[in-house]
């Protein structure tokens, strides 16, 4: 037993055994920063992932404010930002740069790389009964290229040039030709280097969530006994690795048509800036959408499936019920994980898709519809009639339900490629994503920290703070996107700087400022959330008891403040399914609880 | 085996596939999606205006028949070393690496056949193509060529004196899979230019 251990007052917990086998010493490195537990990592990316949640938040207030009061200039913001507020008004560059990296930053970095790398690491050994993942060293790993990805993602924004400005989408030519705009230069270079070292880092993460859940369960715990969170994580896991390798093959091809003449995206350019025609001939960007939407369709489905099954253990524990419908969520998962990589194209209805195809993609991207309105009853269905907890993190999970509705329903507009049509590229396709997937995959991971911070660091948050937070951030949501499918109604285009040039959105003007005005104090409120959460590290009412929320899942088995390996002696054997609440006269029973012979079936 | 697992600090029981192979069956998973994208990619660029071909070097055949025979040799070393026969299978694994580089040689002189004749990454035809997706591939292999080594020299440290057959295994599943990899983008590009 090592001095360090004891000096950290943490518990000796890693068993009389063979687990004793790999305890070296842990020194401050060791523990926490090239920490090859998986908690530790869990906690790495949760940070992580808020500092980058507090940087793309703060990029969008700043284009709000740009959208809110075009005519505006204010010159503190110059004195704040320097060269990317001259004249205390947000240049056009730097505000397709800020629209540009909010994208990037929030779709992988805090919701892909944040959510599931916090929640994944975190849950799925301490659920299935794993002392670490299948290769911890991989584990490390994919943090590593994570923050390493991070950090050459900020780095770009402070080249001459800029960071990246076509679109978090970077659709050739503007991330091929370095002089089609300034952030095209080495801002791009910076971008893809970035995203090569993101999709390193989730390849090697999922491939291990993957074979720890096929392989490192406890006894007793067989696949249709998984809690739903492990089986949400795990089909995210198969998603990734699936889908981000096509990404990777999409961008080889870019880096080759940037820096090696070749034209796989390229043909017929003249470049007004150098007064150019450019040799490049027979190359298509369409064929570069068709590679991104491939990964990019599955991508939001990474994002969303994690929240959702985040939603689904947090409700049913609240709800103090078994969750409703146990299979048809796993089937329902299944099918959205396979129907993902069939309806990419419904981002490419106007590109002079054949319309024959595109209504094939229509039938297919509709019948999603099918798995996710069977979830959101079976979530219904679990409240209904409930004796529920109305926790902090219930709160989130039902403000979760709420916003995929409401989201959902829009995507059935956009699903149609006839309304599409009006609809493509415009403020309707910005209220619809950041409802159903932007915002509630946030109340996803709100809801997950507040149910899992006491396992987290043994201490509570505060519930004060989190009603305020949770009733502020959902109310600021809808009044800042409902508005906007109004203006994507009438036709307001996304990513432009300016619409007072336009007779016919001006009478957006008020709107928007409200939106922005709503956007600027739903951003303040977060700090809310980071003072509660960081504060409760160290200053939170203390965990007394091993299961707070008197859960039936294997974490809580666990001490209050587990060590690396989880459990101090054996892995405890499982005997049902995760959602025994109030059975037979009994408020819930554990997992590890043997069936008992007069039990009722569920 | 059970020592190896015991490294990991698994205790629970070791039910069917180690979770080394497991992850590489994925792994394998993710390489194909790479090269489907890819090989895609060629037949909807094919279709349009401004398609080049090119043919396919003869050199490709022999770097063909060398990959297949390294398949062989890894095969061989793989039941070497189950019946403990060290010697041999150390050989053998030699021999499966340096196949491997003399693959990858004739890759490097099939590409330089191709860029001396005139064609260049200039364009988007199946040449490019096939610079890259070739290109990717040796990579590849050249990173099963280095996992061959690692391997190699385990079986001389001294310290090491387990006789543990997962990571043999692993390597050989990768190789083996390299290799259908290469006969398959070999085939692909015999028929589609
Ligand atoms: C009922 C299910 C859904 C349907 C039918 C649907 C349909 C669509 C369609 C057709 C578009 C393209 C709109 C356009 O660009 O013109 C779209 C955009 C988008 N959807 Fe959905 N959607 C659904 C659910 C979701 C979910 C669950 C998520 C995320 C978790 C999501 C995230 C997105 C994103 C991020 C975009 C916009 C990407 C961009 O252009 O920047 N959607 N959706
Ligand atoms: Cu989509």
């Amino acid at each position: 037993m090592s001095n360090d251990v004891a000096l950290h007052g943490h518990p000796e917990v890693v068993g009389s055994h063979e687990a004793h086998a790999h305890h070296h010493k842990e020194t401050f490195i060791t523990k926490y920063v090239f920490s090859q537990d998986h908690k530790m990592i869990a906690k790495q990316f949760l940070i992580t992932g808020m500092v980058w949640a507090v940087i793309g938040g703060l990029m969008s207030v700043l284009f709000r404010l740009q959208l809110g009061f075009p005519d505006e200039s204010f010159p503190w913001l110059e004195d704040v930002l320097g060269r990317w507020a001259k004249g205390g008004k947000i240049s056009a560059e730097n505000y397709y740069a800020l629209i540009t990296m909010h994208g990037t930053v929030l779709v992988f970095f805090v919701l892909t790389g944040g959510l599931s790398g916090t929640f994944a690491n975190f849950l799925i050994p301490l659920q299935i009964g794993a002392r670490d993942m299948a290769s911890p060293m991989m584990n490390m790993l994919s943090y590593w290229f994570f923050f390493g990805g991070s950090i050459v993602m900020i780095s770009s924004l402070f080249v001459q040039t800029g960071p990246f400005s076509g679109g978090w989408t970077a659709y050739p030519p503007l991330s091929a030709l370095g002089d089609a705009s300034p952030g095209s230069k080495v801002g791009m270079d910076l971008w893809i280097i970035s995203m090569a070292m993101f999709i390193i880092s989730q390849l090697l993460a999922g491939l291990n969530y993957i074979s720890t859940v096929l392989n490192m369960r406890t006894k007793g715990m067989s696949m249709n006994r998984l809690p739903l969170t492990v089986w949400a994580l795990f089909f995210t896991a198969v998603l990734g690795v699936l889908s981000f390798p096509v990404l990777l093959s999409g961008v080889v091809l870019l880096i080759f048509d940037r820096h090696a003449g070749s034209s796989f995206y390229l043909s017929d350019i003249f470049i007004a800036s150098t007064n150019t025609a450019l040799p490049n001939e027979g190359g298509s960007a369409i064929l570069y959408q068709h590679l991104f939407w491939f990964l990019g369709h599955p991508e939001v489905y990474i994002i969303l499936l994690p929240a959702m099954g985040i939603a689904s253990e947090v409700l049913s524990v609240n709800a103090r019920k078994p969750i409703f419908g146990y299979f048809a969520m796993i089937i329902s998962m299944f099918a959205i994980t396979v129907l993902a990589f069939l309806v990419w194209a419904h981002h490419m209805f106007v590109t002079g898709l054949n319309p024959f195809l595109g209504s094939v993609f229509v039938l297919l991207t509709l019948m999603i519809a099918v798995p996710s309105a069977i979830k959101v009853f079976n979530w219904l269905t679990t409240l209904f009639k409930a004796n529920i907890r109305f926790t902090p993190a219930m709160l989130c999970a039902i403000g979760f339900v709420s916003l995929f509705i409401s989201g959902g329903l829009t995507g059935i507009f956009l699903g149609n490629s006839t309304l599409d049509i009006h609809l493509h590229d415009t403020y309707f396709v910005i209220a619809h994503f950041h409802i159903v997937m932007g915002v509630s995959a946030f109340f996803g991971m709100f809801a997950g920290v507040y149910h899992w911070f006491p396992k987290m660091y043994g201490r509570y948050m505060n519930n004060t703070l989190a009603y305020i937070h949770f009733w502020g951030t959902i109310i600021g949501a809808y009044l800042i996107f409902w508005p906007m499918h109004y203006e994507g109604f009438a036709g307001m285009p996304r990513r432009y700087l300016d619409y007072g040039i336009w007779e016919s959105f001006k009478q957006f003007a008020e709107l928007n400022k409200f939106i922005s005005i709503v956007a600027i104090i739903t951003f303040a409120l977060q700090f809310l959330f980071l003072f509660n959460f960081f504060y409760s590290i160290f200053k939170g009412r203390k965990v007394k008891d091993q299961n707070p929320w008197k859960a039936n899942t294997l974490e809580w088995t666990t001490p209050i403040n587990p060590g690396h390996g989880n459990w101090p002696g054996e892995i405890p054997e499982v005997h049902r399914w995760a959602y025994d609440y109030s059975k037979d006269g009994r408020d819930f029973i554990p997992q590890t609880e043997p069936i008992d012979p007069n039990e009722s079936k569920h | 085996m059970v020592t190896e697992m015991r490294n990991e600090h698994i205790d629970q029981k070791n039910k069917g596939t180690h979770p080394h192979k497991f992850t590489l069956w994925v792994g394998i998973a993710s390489i194909i999606m790479t090269f489907a994208g890819l090989t895609s990619a060629f037949i909807v660029k094919k279709h349009a205006p401004g398609w080049s071909t090119t043919e396919v070097p003869v050199i490709f055949l022999y770097s063909t028949i060398i990959i297949l025979a390294s398949s062989a040799t890894v095969h061989l070393s793989l039941k070497a070393f189950k019946e403990r026969n060290m010697l041999r299978y150390r050989s053998l694994i030699t021999i499966t690496a340096l196949l491997g580089l003399l693959f990858i040689v004739c890759q490097i002189i099939g590409f330089s056949q191709l860029w001396n004749a005139g064609i260049t990454l200039e364009g988007s035809g199946a040449a490019q193509f096939l610079y890259i997706i070739f290109g990717l591939h040796a990579l590849h292999v050249l990173g099963g060529a280095i996992a061959l080594f690692v391997i190699f020299f385990r079986a001389y440290s001294s310290k090491v004196r387990r006789y543990n057959v997962v990571p043999v295994e692993v390597v050989s599943t990768y190789w083996h899979f390299v290799d259908a990899l290469w006969v398959y983008l070999y085939i692909f590009f015999l028929i589609n230019v």
